[in-house]
């Protein structure tokens, strides 16, 4: 098992009068993708907004490649290397396609190749170029969303449901998208409810339930275990396929 | 050439651009097409509202936060100013050292105001910001042994910008080639320069951060800006721009008084201009300040006109009388609202689109 880029400890996170995350530990490992899967209103997306310190947690650790990021303020988490694609995508609407590419990277111009590489994963993005980012399809903004999490190199791409509500042929784009990402050195934590979709991508899992994480281990092992997928979220792959 | 002047950001409609374009076309030849001194002070006002409505822009339609505060910081580069020219005399210096002074604590305000008040959520800031320019305009009513109390301050200006200056002999197209006409000239190619640094402003890499975290700001701050230090960057810059609005008008009135800087109504006015002329476009900062500076100055005119039109008619010269011109003003700017939402500039670049 290589050594985890990512570690939460014990994480609590509160919103308001509500205890969201109850002691969250999860580790993912460096390179490839990780799993984060549980029902509705099991923490999931909120793990993903405490790790990126729109919320803070009110205990626990939260460690980025060794380094405790618990109490860093979101753009210098950011500037660590880890992106974010929320779950309603958070384009800039007003903003072009280009704009809000070139917003998204950080340490100068976009290069010329990534962009390319970029183009490649995601047509759409090249023909509506100078279009107003509010004017596009939904799929067509779930791809600018996850094109400007990764115009730059990131450690770490954290992305929430990048499926949900798209067409197949635009969850088929993102499939692909999220493994050819995975083939660089970038690791992926993905929250995602289409299981199959999951299964084929991911190398591990961490199912939630009530704030908490209740298993951890191989995606193979919970793909290939009906009763485990039963059991953990009341699922099984055939009826997802 | 044009569009690098405009920093790319082209009118994106026929007929706004025509509009534009006329508007320019009259400031510029204002002096020559609408001669006397009513139709000169309307348009050097409208020259310097379109900064200080462009300024508010970059804080309210680029940026997202509003702000009571503006004309408090119009006011400061004013007085900055007035109380130069009076203390050391008419003289281009004084005007420089005031409305540095006058700009430099603007700066200073602005940031406190922002690094205190802008962590906190909008409704607050306002307040905030209301709170300060309620005790700034009391402070300076208390303190008239420096700022002239409420009778405000009446000064010089340098010689060479008194109407009694000639500048050269002669008539050019029947206007006379006086300090006046020097002065109305300074105004416009300021406000002109202000103007297009803050369209260069808004359409640089800055510009589209303001955007961003106008839009989303957990969103920009998630991509890595930091939005506080963005939020307060908008609030110095947008309030300097507004100080040196303030600048013009204490050159261009001659005299400076908390009536015609640091009032409530000309806060209310700047906002309205804002909204009529379209959020988060430069371009609506000239339409908006144009139109309603217009109004203010002549619908008092049109209305006596329409009202002596109709007087065979019942109730329509009452309702048209020139004294109820405010009530029609507000009529005015429902309608454009309602007809407007996302202002005349928003709405004729929808129509193009």
């Amino acid at each position: 098992m290589p050594e985890p880029l990512l570690t939460l400890d014990g994480v609590h996170t509160h919103i308001d009068q509500y205890h969201i995350l109850q002691g969250v530990t999860l580790e993912v490992p460096a390179g490839g993708v990780s799993v984060l899967l549980g029902r509705n209103g099991a923490g999931k997306t909120t793990t993903l907004r405490t790790i990126m310190g729109l919320w803070h947690a009110s205990s626990g650790t939260i460690r980025f490649d060794g380094r405790d990021i618990t109490a860093l303020a979101t753009p210098d988490i950011a500037r660590l290397g880890i992106a974010y694609v929320p779950e309603n995508m958070g384009i800039f609407s007003d903003l072009t396609v280009r704009e809000n590419l070139v917003l998204a990277a950080t340490s100068g111009p976009p290069a010329s190749d990534r962009l390319d590489w970029l183009f490649g994963l995601f047509p759409p993005l090249k023909t509506f170029w100078d279009s107003a980012a509010g004017t596009l399809s939904g799929g067509q903004k779930q791809m600018l969303s996850i094109a400007r999490a990764i115009i730059e190199p990131r450690r770490l791409v954290l992305v929430d449901e990048p499926t949900k509500g798209l067409a197949p042929a635009i969850i088929v784009s993102v499939r692909k998208a999220l493994q050819e990402l995975k083939e660089t050195d970038t690791t992926i934590l993905l929250v995602e409810q289409n299981f199959q979709l999951a299964s084929r991508v991911g190398d591990t899992v961490s199912v939630m339930d009530d704030g908490r994480i209740v298993h951890s281990g191989a995606m193979a092992e919970l793909a290939g275990d009906r009763d485990m997928q039963e059991r953990l979220m009341g699922l099984s792959l055939e009826a997802h396929q | 050439m044009i569009t690098r002047l405009l920093s790319g950001d082209r009118p994106g409609s026929p007929i706004l651009a025509i509009v534009l374009l006329a508007i320019f076309l009259c400031l510029a030849f204002a002096p020559f097409l609408f001669p006397g001194t009513r139709s000169l002070e309307t348009a050097a006002r409208i020259c310097i509202f379109i900064v200080l409505v462009a300024s508010y822009d970059l804080l309210l339609g680029y940026t997202g936060i509003v702000s009571f505060a503006h004309t408090m910081f119009f006011g400061i580069g004013a007085y900055g100013v007035a109380i130069a020219i009076s203390a050391w005399g008419p003289s281009f210096t004084s005007i420089l050292v005031g409305g540095a002074a006058g700009v430099a604590l603007t700066m200073v305000l602005a940031l406190l105001i922002g690094l205190f008040s802008l962590r906190v959520r909008a409704i607050f800031f306002a307040m905030v910001t209301l709170a300060v320019a309620s005790a700034f305009a009391v402070l300076v009513s208390q303190m008239s042994w420096l700022t002239g109390g409420e009778d405000g301050l009446n000064y010089a200006i340098p010689g060479v910008f008194k109407p009694a200056t000639k500048l050269m002999d002669g008539r050019l197209f029947g206007v006379r080639l006086d300090g006046k006409l020097l002065l109305y000239y300074f105004v416009f190619v300021s406000s002109l320069v202000l103007f297009l640094v803050m369209l260069r402003m808004v359409n640089s890499p800055f510009g589209r951060v303001l955007q961003a975290v106008r839009e989303n700001a957990f969103r920009a701050e998630a991509i890595g800006y930091r939005v506080v230090v963005y939020r307060t960057a908008a609030t110095v810059l947008s309030a300097s721009m507004a100080a040196l609005a303030g600048v013009l008008i204490a050159v261009w009135l001659r005299y400076t008084g908390p009536a015609t800087t640091l009032s409530f109504e000309i806060m209310i006015d700047i906002l309205l201009m804002v909204v009529i002329g379209g959020m988060g476009t430069m371009y609506g900062a000239v339409i908006g300040a144009t139109l309603f500076i217009l109004a203010q100055t002549y619908l008092q005119n049109l209305m006596g006109a329409a009202s002596d039109a109709t007087s065979a008619i019942p109730l329509l010269p009452d309702l048209l009388d020139p004294g109820r011109w405010l009530l029609w003003l507000g009529v005015l700017f429902i309608l454009s609202v309602y007809f407007f939402p996302t202002g005349i500039v928003g709405r004729l670049r929808g129509r193009a689109a």
